[in-house]
């Protein structure tokens, strides 16, 4: 099968909800010309025009508020915040307008929105570009918030967000853009809310999503060598969480490492350990072990910042700690 | 004038309606029947009235934490409403949103937001929206004077003046932000002067007066339709009670309203009306005495209808 990069699964997923419906259209700082921060709306500019692939000033509130009401009077915008640090000044309008509206107003509006956003560390970009936030958006009924690590999910999630007809936070991450995997050609979908299960083992569960799920794939592998067989499970998307397919592995192998870039402190893996606790806890071995970012804002030194953030070591540690 | 004996007779109908509604909502408050933030529009109904008479009905508008008044000039129900304000499983939002969260989207109300400044950037996404599908809509923002300090309010117009989006920013300037005057918040005297900044038409008028609302919002539509772009009009304006119930208005000084409520728009109209004689005396006892009639039934539909069942929790929250 043909293989190609996280950025161009994503390009090919808007250009062909774009190609299917004329109401969606892009909007975000320099997804024009300049193709996006990350290049992920490369030649969009060109092929669709600048009323549908739309560069904005740098007014993150006003690229996801004007998102909402055009999403609630018959459009579907995949806007684009450059980076998820810069989410926090359109905070107000994600979280306290497009969650809330469809209930507030008792079930009368719908908002198809997309905000595309990426996060993560690795680009000595420093504590204001390179945050793991997703957490925050966990917290919000009225969101769904997509965190895909494949090229194949990338695509498939990117196409079902943008039909969706409630507003989705999609978190990419800026080290998976250059990854490359296979995407088949032709029409298909990968379904919000379905977890995957990226190795099958039998030994230990490590649950994880994005980035980390590559780290984890590397950490198993390793650990196969050992004779620890890992089964890995990609969320793919952190609310609405799929609950099943992680229960069903833990009950399977009864020992838990979760894995997030995020911080330990009020994280989704905070979050996973608990639904572990509260519905398989007579299933599990052993507590359950999370292997989170240091509690500090990202440093720019490559020394530093690979210190704070999960890797395949600190996996690999995790998971043998439970077969002391 | 140009408009009809019927619309003119229309016109104040509607503000005695919003006027009306509004006592009862303050009644209902005081019995403890209304829980919760209920912040009355009355004095400020020349704004809404006047703007809403100028758009047509699938235009849209966005709404404020003091929204009671421009749901009713885009027509609301007023029972639906009442009920709405009462946590009733017959409201406009089956009682989840409440007094501050009224919308009738099939209206075009898109809603009322209780973050001031938070329908701001929302307006103008409608206005992207009707732009994009081209269909000679407008959408009319309503904000007070507070929400123009917002961050969200200078992206917006910036947003709304670089793409020229058909939408009227409506400021209800009634001098003050909960308890800060504008004086205090503003380095400026007159607010309209930003509308420079974003390249669109600031315009000032008298919001006591309905009629002046009316041309006004009439010729700003008028230009938002044939794709000049969007406008900054400011309503001088006053809410004649506190910003909330528990609001003793320490602020400002029994002198200052007296004055303002002889500027009643009600007031000013209806006698308007009766020196033109489009209305005499009996006319508007009439009139007054149907509003009346129309808010007590509104009244008895939301205490007889039913509060939701907690069945209706989880409903709502995904499409």
């Amino acid at each position: 099968m043909r293989e190609i990069f996280y950025w161009q699964a994503l390009n090919e997923a808007l250009r062909e909800e774009m190609d299917r419906d004329s109401s969606v259209f892009v909007m975000g700082e320099d997804i024009g010309i300049y193709g996006g921060s990350y290049g992920v709306t490369r030649g969009l500019y060109k092929d669709y025009g600048p009323e549908r692939v739309r560069d904005t000033a740098i007014s993150e509130a006003a690229i996801v508020g004007a998102g909402i009401g055009a999403a609630m009077t018959g459009m579907r915008p995949c806007v684009e915040i450059m980076y998820i640090d810069f989410m926090t000044i359109a905070m107000d309008q994600l979280v306290n307008q497009g969650a809330k509206v469809r209930y507030m107003f008792g079930g009368k509006a719908k908002v198809p929105l997309v905000v595309r956003t990426q996060g993560g560390a690795g680009r000595g970009l420093a504590g204001q570009h390179a945050q793991s936030l997703e957490a925050w958006f966990l917290h919000v009924p009225g969101l769904y918030v997509v965190m895909p690590s494949t090229p194949y999910d990338a695509k498939g999630l990117l196409k079902s967000s943008i039909r969706d007809d409630n507003p989705v936070l999609f978190i990419e991450h800026k080290l998976l853009y250059g990854t490359k995997g296979e995407v088949p050609e032709g029409e298909w979908t990968v379904p919000i809310g379905k977890a995957d299960i990226k190795r099958q083992g039998k030994d230990v569960t490590i649950v994880t999503y994005s980035r980390m799920v590559l780290v984890s794939l590397n950490a198993a592998e390793r650990l196969a060598k050992e004779g620890i067989d890992c089964e890995v499970v990609d969320l793919r998307t952190l609310r609405p969480m799929d609950k099943e397919t992680i229960l069903n592995s833990v009950r399977k192998t009864g020992k838990v490492v979760v894995v997030s870039e995020g911080c330990y402190t009020g994280g989704a893996a905070a979050e996973i350990g608990m639904v572990i606790m509260e519905n398989a806890f007579d299933n599990l071995d052993c507590p359950v072990k999370r292997v989170c970012a240091v509690e500090v804002p990202p440093p720019m030194s490559p020394v530093l910042v690979n210190a704070m953030i999960p890797n395949e070591d600190k996996v690999i540690e995790a998971v043998k700690g439970m077969f002391k | 004038m140009g408009e009809t004996r019927e619309e003119l007779i229309g016109y104040l109908r509607k503000m005695i309606e919003i006027r009306f509604f509004e006592e009862k909502i303050s009644e209902l408050l005081n019995r403890g029947i209304v829980e919760g933030a209920s912040h009355l529009y009355s004095g400020e109904e020349a704004v809404a009235v006047g703007a809403c008479s100028a758009i047509k009905p699938d235009d849209y508008i966005t709404s404020t934490h003091r929204g009671h008044g421009h749901c009713i000039a885009k027509g609301g129900d007023l029972r639906k409403m009442m009920a709405e304000v009462c946590g009733k499983a017959t409201g406009y939002c089956k009682g989840k949103g409440g007094s501050m969260h009224i919308a009738d989207i099939e209206g075009g109300n898109l809603g009322a937001t209780g973050i001031v400044g938070g329908n701001v950037p929302v307006a103008t996404g409608a206005g992207l929206s009707i732009k994009m599908r081209k269909t000679r809509q407008v959408a009319l923002c309503f904000f007070g004077d507070g929400a123009m300090n917002t961050g969200g309010f200078h992206e917006s117009l910036n947003m709304a003046g670089t793409w020229k989006l058909p939408v009227i920013y409506i400021c209800e300037n009634n001098l003050y932000g909960m308890s800060v005057s504008v004086d205090k918040a503003f380095p400026i005297k007159d607010i309209t002067i930003r509308a420079k900044g974003y390249n669109i038409l600031g315009v000032s008028v008298d919001g006591m007066d309905v009629l002046a609302v009316r041309h006004t919002i009439q010729d700003v539509v008028g230009r938002a339709r044939s794709g000049e772009g969007p406008a900054l009009v400011e309503c001088k304006t006053y809410r004649f009670h506190g910003h909330s119930k528990s609001d003793p208005r320490a602020y400002r000084t029994r002198e200052e309203e007296a004055l303002w409520k002889e500027r009643c728009p009600i007031k000013l109209f209806s006698e308007r009306l009766l020196k033109e004689k489009v209305l005499d005396n009996e006319g508007l006892r009439k009139l007054e005495e149907d509003v009346k009639k129309n808010i007590e039934d509104a009244e008895k539909f939301a205490i007889e209808s039913p509060f939701p069942g907690p069945e209706e929790l989880c409903e709502d929250v995904y499409a």
